[in-house]
């Protein structure tokens, strides 16, 4: 056999003594001239050239193919438990801060960002390589094979594991066509030649026939394989010209499809802000449905107008589940909440702060946490913060403890502590929206030098202390957080996944199999039938097979005994 | 009562019936074990025989393999390279297709055709109690049954159930009866103890047909691999005993106290000569791999189903995810076990080596993740 073979692969196709010549995986194997001669132990005589043969031997030998497999299982692992930057980053920085000692150590050794670091690509790059060294000369030598006709039929057929015989009152030549004619008929699609069959005259008035079928199950695992590394090259190439965005709107208001319109917004490295096509988006309406019972969360859809940047405009809705498509990019809705709609008057009565504020839920019946930041107030005056939490349907279970109810907003209360000094919003660092930089600010105190805590219901204005102005909660509007997401690559991710999985079923399924069948005469007027069948692999279905195949011939249980002697 | 107390009952009444089934394939086990004893001892009384190679045809390197059509499992011939040796059509053969013909009273070797018949039976009223308990959770939920890990289970063990059912169809092998039922047995009731939640709608992000697809394939997988896993387990057995190789037999040094009492459970000693009545090592290791290749192949299929619905519900398609994760690595040591099978030196015991361990990584990835480590997969209800 001139085909090439994995190292150790066993093939029932191919006699032992080649079985055993496939092994070894020294540089001298396929016997190019400097080379020392097969099997010969003389490795200091390689030289440079004949040690990368022999290392690019191993790396495609199964034996390492197996070995990176169980290597990327194991290396897997550790990033289920240790947190991961890209996932969790606050839980990393919480594990940063919590393990002095150890955690810089495994941020050195990428272990917070298991999946881009040296090693792990290393080895997933390394498995692929090795997997395309393997797979390329497998592909020529199948691509030679489907050209090639079925093996002749052996002398002896008594040493297949699967045999049949029989007799007959035809010649054998009648015999052995008609055999020929069963197994190119395909058994589910009759179009569909199941066998490639040839026919041999051995002479003497015997007469055989070969079949073989199958070529699909290599077929299928070479495409298999060679899925996979498309897979790898598609998501590869989806990573570095993708690019996502995360906006939040109220309800009411609308965005830009620009890059400042995102907070935060990551692309790859051949990614160009031209791929945002300008559609702008407005959200009119979010529809939230809850269990009455649990509170649970049912259902979820956001009505929207897209204006595409030609002016036309349309309505659609966005659902968890259903991402609309829009400008190249799908829009998926991954959260939502309330942003309470507010004016701050400062103490001189002007409008220092008016508009939403989204507020992020907490709990299940959308406690929510904000600040509201003031820090436009007009000549010397102290800036103002507001800080706490939004209750949809708020009550007070207890004097002073107020709880919310239910996550729709029946009664909204907002309960808030009031803070004034410097917001710290000049000082160059990115602040966090939703926290307030305490440390130039004082809070308001009552006479009784108690925090000063404000409960304010829609249509409210309440004076805030230390005359610092007024505050009113003009209304409730709900918020959208939506993710924004463009991927090239992703029709082809899908499509070398499907074909990888295809691949896998034909050559784990299909099965593999040549039939020989040999007619002779015997001394009488009756022709004498031996069969014998091989499979590749595992294949309880290779006897029946030759049953059936041998019953067709010899017209046992086929139909009317046209032929039966 | 409410559809949904229905269904739980249901639940109750199959686990108690998969409990019977198991203890009937016990006693049908123990009577098996307890022959194979009786035997042992009759043999050393007469005749002393080193070893206890099946009396077959002993095949060696290169010679004919005529297991076509004995037994349950055929298909030694990937093997035939390798010396091996293969019963084909011996005596033992034709035992136990005798017994497993329902001759009335107990056979010599043991086998209990009533424990069988009772185990048989019972499996069947299990499986069909516990599809009634599904469909009525579906119903009192009006979805889908698999959004949560109590119904992932429920169906799990289904389909563990069912596919043990066809397994040992045409021939009753007692011990992965017992592997397998022990499970299912101990999984139910961990699931209406530990998992149980009141059967309800779904929360947008599971409200997708994707939960019928990609979490359906899940659980075939998952059943399809315990039933693969049982005659893994079975194989080593098996294999150890006809290669006479046990690790309780020589000293263990210092701790050899703690070796001497469970000498007894040798695996080539006389409590385990039932499995001179299971299929060799060799149609086992055949056995697994058909039904692991059957589950790989849905394992795959659940990968790219999830990856699919990831992008629809999450906006990314892999986001290593602790269940991605977990699964990713199920997949990857299965397709090493796949890879091991055809590799010199890696085949037979060591390939199922790595279905232990791809078996370990789905269970763990099922109890472990969804109980202990938090992601966008939190989704057994649990707090
Ligand atoms: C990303 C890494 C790889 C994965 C996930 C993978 C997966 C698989 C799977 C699932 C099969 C099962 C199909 C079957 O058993 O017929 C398979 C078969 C096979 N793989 Fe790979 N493989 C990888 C890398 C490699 C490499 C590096 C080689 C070569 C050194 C290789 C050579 C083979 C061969 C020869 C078969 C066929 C075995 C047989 O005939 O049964 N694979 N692979």
């Amino acid at each position: 056999m001139s085909g090439y073979r994995p190292e150790g692969l066993h093939d029932t196709f191919v006699p032992e003594h080649d079985a055993d010549a496939a092994e070894p995986v020294l540089p001298a194997q396929d016997g190019a001239g400097e080379l020392p001669a097969p099997g010969s132990p003389t490795l200091p005589s390689l030289g440079p050239v004949g040690w990368l043969r022999w290392a690019w031997r191993q790396l495609i030998s199964m034996r390492v193919a197996l070995l990176l497999l169980v290597l990327l299982a194991v290396a897997a692992v550790p990033g289920t438990l240790i947190p991961q930057r890209a996932q969790s980053p606050e839980k990393v920085a919480s594990f940063l801060t919590n393990h002095p000692a150890l955690g810089p150590f495994l941020d050195r050794i990428g272990m917070f960002d298991t999946y881009t670091s040296v090693w792990f690509s290393a080895i997933y790059l390394l498995l692929f390589i090795s997997l395309v060294g393997c797979i390329l000369p497998r592909t020529r030598a199948h691509v030679a094979a489907l050209r090639g006709r079925p093996p002749r039929t052996p002398r002896r057929l008594t040493r297949f594991p699967a045999q049949g015989t029989g007799t007959s009152g035809d010649q054998p030549q009648v015999v052995v066509e008609r055999a020929a004619r069963v197994l190119r008929r395909g058994r589910w699609l009759p179009f569909w030649p199941a066998y490639r069959v040839d026919l041999h005259d051995e002479g003497a008035g015997t007469w055989s026939v070969s079949a073989e079928r199958g070529y699909l199950r290599e077929t299928g695992n070479l495409l298999f394989h060679l899925a996979l590394v498309g897979l790898l090259v598609s998501v590869a190439t989806g990573q570095v010209l993708h690019y996502r965005g995360q906006v939040l709107v109220v309800q009411g208001h609308g965005f830009a499809n620009a890059e400042v319109a995102y907070s935060p917004f990551e692309h790859g490295r051949f990614y160009s802000s031209s791929s945002l096509v300008p559609f702008t988006l407005k959200l009119d309406q979010l529809d939230a449905r809850f269990d009455p019972e649990t509170d649970a969360a049912r259902d979820f859809t956001a009505h929207v107008t897209v204006t595409a940047p030609g002016g036309g405009s349309s309505t659609d809705t966005i659902k968890v589940n259903h991402p609309l498509m829009v400008g190249g990019a799908n829009v998926y809705l991954m959260g939502n909440g309330y942003a309470p709609d507010v004016t701050v008057k400062d103490a001189s009565g002007s409008v220092a702060f008016a508009g939403p504020v989204p507020f992020l839920p907490q709990d299940t019946v959308y406690t929510s946490r904000g600040v509201i930041k003031v820090p436009d107030v007009s000549g010397g005056q102290k800036q103002i913060g507001l800080v706490g939490f939004l209750l949809p349907t708020g009550k007070e279970v207890a004097p002073g403890v107020w709880r919310s109810v239910s996550p729709q907003s029946d009664d909204p209360v907002l309960v808030l502590s009031v803070w004034s000094g410097n917001l710290g919003l000049d000082t160059g660092v990115p602040q966090n929206v939703y926290l307030l930089d305490q440390s130039r600010m004082t809070q308001s105190v009552d006479s009784a030098g108690k925090p000063v805590t404000l409960y304010v219901h829609p249509g409210q204005t309440v004076q805030l202390p230390d005359g610092l102005g007024s505050f009113t909660f003009n209304g409730l509007p709900r918020y959208v957080a939506l993710d924004l997401r463009h991927d090239p690559a992703l029709a082809f991710v899908l499509t070398f996944a499907l074909l990888a999985l295809a691949g896998l079923a034909a050559s784990l399924f299909a099965p593999r199999r040549r039939i020989w069948l040999r007619a002779a005469r015997d001394q009488g007027p009756t022709t004498v039938v031996s069969a014998a069948g091989l499979a590749r692999g595992d294949d309880i279905g290779l006897q029946p097979e030759l049953d059936r195949v041998l019953a067709a011939t010899l017209g046992r249980r086929e139909g009317p005994g046209e032929d039966t002697p | 009562m409410t559809t949904g107390d229905l269904s739980t009952l249901l639940v109750w009444a199959a686990t108690t019936a998969f409990t019977i089934a198991w203890i009937a394939y016990t006693v049908d086990l123990a009577g098996i074990v307890e022959a194979g004893q009786r035997r042992a001892g009759q043999r050393r009384a007469s005749t002393s025989r080193a070893r206890a190679v099946p009396a077959g045809v002993a095949v060696t390197a290169g010679a004919p393999v005529a297991v076509g059509a004995a037994g349950l499992v055929s298909g030694a011939s990937a093997d035939a390279v390798r010396p091996a040796t293969v019963a084909a059509g011996g005596p033992d053969d034709n035992r136990v297709t005798a017994a497993a013909d329902g001759g009335a009273a107990d056979g010599p070797d043991g086998r209990s055709a009533r424990s069988e018949g009772i185990a048989r039976s019972t499996t069947y009223l299990g499986t069909a109690l516990l599809i009634a308990g599904i469909v009525m959770r579906g119903v009192a939920a009006g979805r889908w049954p698999t959004a949560n890990m109590y119904e992932f289970t429920l169906v799990g063990v289904l389909v563990a159930s069912v596919v043990l059912t066809l397994v040992q169809r045409r021939r009753v092998i007692a011990f992965v009866g017992v592997v397998v039922l022990g499970i299912t047995v101990l999984a139910l009731a961990a699931d209406l103890l530990l998992f149980y939640v009141k059967a309800e709608a779904v929360q947008p992000a599971l409200q997708s047909y994707w939960l019928v697809i990609h979490v359906g394939v899940a659980i075939s997988a998952t059943g399809v691999f315990t039933v693969a896993f049982a005659a893994s387990a079975l194989q080593l057995l098996s294999a150890a005993r006809e290669e006479g190789r046990s690790h309780l037999t020589g000293s263990w040094g210092a701790a050899d106290g703690l070796r001497r009492p469970l000498a007894g459970w040798r695996v080539t000693g006389p409590r385990f000569a039932w499995l001179k009545q299971v299929p060799g090592p060799r149609n086992l290791e055949a056995l697994s791999f058909r039904l692991n290749a059957v589950g790989f192949v849905l394992w795959t299929f659940t990968l790219i189903g999830g990856a699919i619905w990831a992008e629809h519900a999450w906006g990314r398609y892999w986001n290593w995810d602790p269940k991605e994760i977990g699964t990713f690595v199920a997949w990857v040591v299965y397709a090493a076990y796949l890879h091991a099978r055809t590799t010199r030196g890696w085949n037979g015991r060591r390939a199922a080596y790595l279905v232990f361990a791809g078996y370990a990584v789905v269970i763990a990835n099922f109890t472990l993740v969804n109980l202990f480590v938090s992601g966008l997969h939190s989704y057994s209800g649990l707090k």
